[in-house]
């Protein structure tokens, strides 16, 4: 229980909502994300139903030009584009990210000169400067993964150094009391402390990393899953369009979860089967 | 023997010279703490405590209570004056002494055993060993069969127990709490001071008590440190001479006990009004 409330804040104004949902269904019974996902996609199929929009279909029919795709390989060909950028994009912004944001939280100095260009980043429309990106980049891969890097980098470093500036003074303390090195307060102490909110903003920033991918290609040029998006839109075939979009949020959400496993695993045994 | 059980008992801090003869672990000479330049914390303390005592510091909230058991510890410097611990004057925290934390301190993502064990990790002892110390004090603090937990399945009052097995497993000369029992119920607070009283015969540590329960301190202390308000000033010193051997719930009933907490508080009063 305490989890949820811990995230919940952690992630604050700039919560996203793919990462919110994916650490809520992380938390909650089996039976109960079914239900939740059941009721979503059951009523996404009566709304497809009603006609209200031609270009609306309803959840079954998403489904199997889901399926279709999927069995062309044209999904399997798009995913392998997109991903380049992708994960190129996340590793630059994770590395970069989550050091300078400890490092923030650990020096003063260098969080007055660091944390403005991040709060600026993190305040800026990026979507609005892909353009600019674009000019100066071309339209080729470096683009692409600039703007995942400008959606997801800034979340990152900003909340690995809240993270570590929340870290309890008693503990910190309390391991130089025993006479803790500052690596031994740092690796031992601070670093594991701040390993649950640090991991909120990493699932968040994954999360914006997902758009900043899809808005790229959406964006600079047609390439993978959004060419999958534009094309099918263009061709009307919005069934496929719709099961496009319906794969890269299924995707960043299984990565999401995928993250929350791994940082309890990794860092909380106490978590462990609560 | 009688209602004399004021044997010390001075309206300032000089001490008297006579004090030094007696074996004092930690001296602590002229020290200021002034806050950001503005708040004076305390204001010059001087004060032994003697090896093998119980000491507590007893003041208002807000007096300096927890800024001079840091600055004993070597975990917050002092704006001026001088801590000796053995002799040897203190510029950081030692392997001698050992804090209790108010709010535990205890990793959350440790079991209770590496929680105990903590102190004795950052000095480089093998796994084996500190984990068998570690068992050690945490039967000594009542808590065996609760190695593996995490501090999360506990109660304040075992958790707290956890840092006092933590302080103990280091064996240091001295033990510095910081206001150890204020987290938890009165029922667990009482039992908690009846197990220090019998873990003072054991361990024949010298201890350091923070707090702001005169019953408290009466209950515990071989000698007891009034602070004054904001400035923090040694206010008076008393030396309370309860025979603790008998039943606990009868010393609560001496009229030595009541007596003493009469008389503090009579003094304690003159700041509060
Ligand atoms: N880091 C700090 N910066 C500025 N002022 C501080 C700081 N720490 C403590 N103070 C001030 O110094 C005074 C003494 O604080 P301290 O925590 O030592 O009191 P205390 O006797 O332990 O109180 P309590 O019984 O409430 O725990 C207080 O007035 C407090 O406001
Ligand atoms: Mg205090």
């Amino acid at each position: 229980m305490a989890s949820t409330t811990q995230t919940n804040a952690a992630e604050g104004p700039v919560a996203g909502l793919t990462s919110r949902w994916a650490s809520a269904a992380a938390d909650t019974p089996a039976i109960w994300k079914i239900l939740s996902l059941a009721l979503i996609f059951g009523a996404w199929e009566i709304a497809g139903r009603t006609n209200f929009n031609y270009a609306f279909p309803g959840f079954l029919e998403t489904m199997a030009a889901l399926w279709e795709m999927i069995a062309d390989g044209s999904m399997g060909a798009a995913y392998l584009r997109t991903a380049e950028p992708l994960v190129l994009g996340l590793v630059i912004s994770l590395a970069i990210g989550v050091s300078s944001g400890v490092a923030m939280g650990l020096r003063r100095d260098v969080e007055w000169l660091t944390l403005p260009i991040f709060i600026t980043m993190q305040a800026a429309p990026m979507a609005a400067l892909i353009p600019l990106v674009t000019f100066v980049y071309g339209i080729g891969l470096a683009s692409k993964v600039l703007a995942v890097v400008m959606l997801s980098l800034p979340v990152i470093a900003i909340n690995s150094y809240k993270a570590v500036r929340n870290v309890p003074s008693s503990l910190v303390d309390m391991s130089r009391s025993f006479m803790g090195s500052r690596r031994q307060q740092v690796f031992g102490i601070i670093l594991p402390a701040a390993s649950p909110m640090m991991f909120a903003g990493i699932r968040l920033g994954v999360a914006e990393g997902f758009s900043g991918a899809v808005l790229a290609e959406l964006l600079i040029t047609p390439t993978g899953i959004g060419d999958l998006i534009t094309y099918n839109r263009s061709i009307a075939k919005f069934a496929h369009m719709y099961a496009a979009i319906f794969s890269i949020v299924a995707l960043a959400v299984i990565t999401v979860s995928l993250l929350h496993r791994l940082e309890v695993t990794l860092f909380r045994p106490e978590k462990r089967g609560v | 023997m009688n209602v004399t059980h004021l044997s010390e008992s001075r309206a300032h801090s000089a001490p008297a010279a006579g004090d030094a003869a007696r074996d004092a672990i930690i001296e602590v000479e002229g020290i200021h703490k002034i806050y950001g330049g503005s708040v004076t914390a305390l204001e010059n303390i001087n004060l032994d405590f003697h090896r093998g005592a119980l000491t507590s510091l007893l003041g208002p909230s807000g007096c300096g209570k927890t800024t001079l058991l840091k600055i004993l510890a070597g975990l917050l410097q002092p704006t001026s004056g001088e801590v000796r611990v053995n002799g040897t004057p203190v510029t950081g925290p030692g392997p001698e002494r050992a804090f209790v934390f108010q709010d535990f301190a205890l990793m959350p993502w440790a079991t209770v055993l590496r929680n105990a064990a903590y102190g004795l990790e950052l000095r480089g002892v093998s796994l084996r060993e500190r984990e068998e110390r570690a068992r050690h004090y945490i039967d000594e603090v009542g808590l065996s069969g609760f190695e593996d937990k995490y501090p999360h399945e506990l109660s304040g009052g075992m958790r707290q127990r956890v840092g006092l097995a933590r302080a103990l497993a280091v064996d240091a000369d001295v033990l510095l709490m910081d206001e150890p029992f204020s987290a938890v119920d009165e029922q667990t607070r009482r039992k908690f001071q009846e197990d220090l009283i019998r873990l003072r015969e054991i361990e024949k540590k010298t201890f350091l008590l923070v707090t702001h329960s005169i019953e408290e301190a009466v209950y515990l202390s071989d000698r007891i440190v009034l602070l004054s308000p904001r400035p923090g000033r040694v206010a008076q010193i008393v030396t309370p001479e309860i025979d603790r051997s008998g039943d606990p719930d009868a010393i609560r009933r001496t009229p030595e006990y009541l007596d003493l907490i009469d008389e503090i508080w009579a003094g304690l009063r003159t700041y509060v009004e």
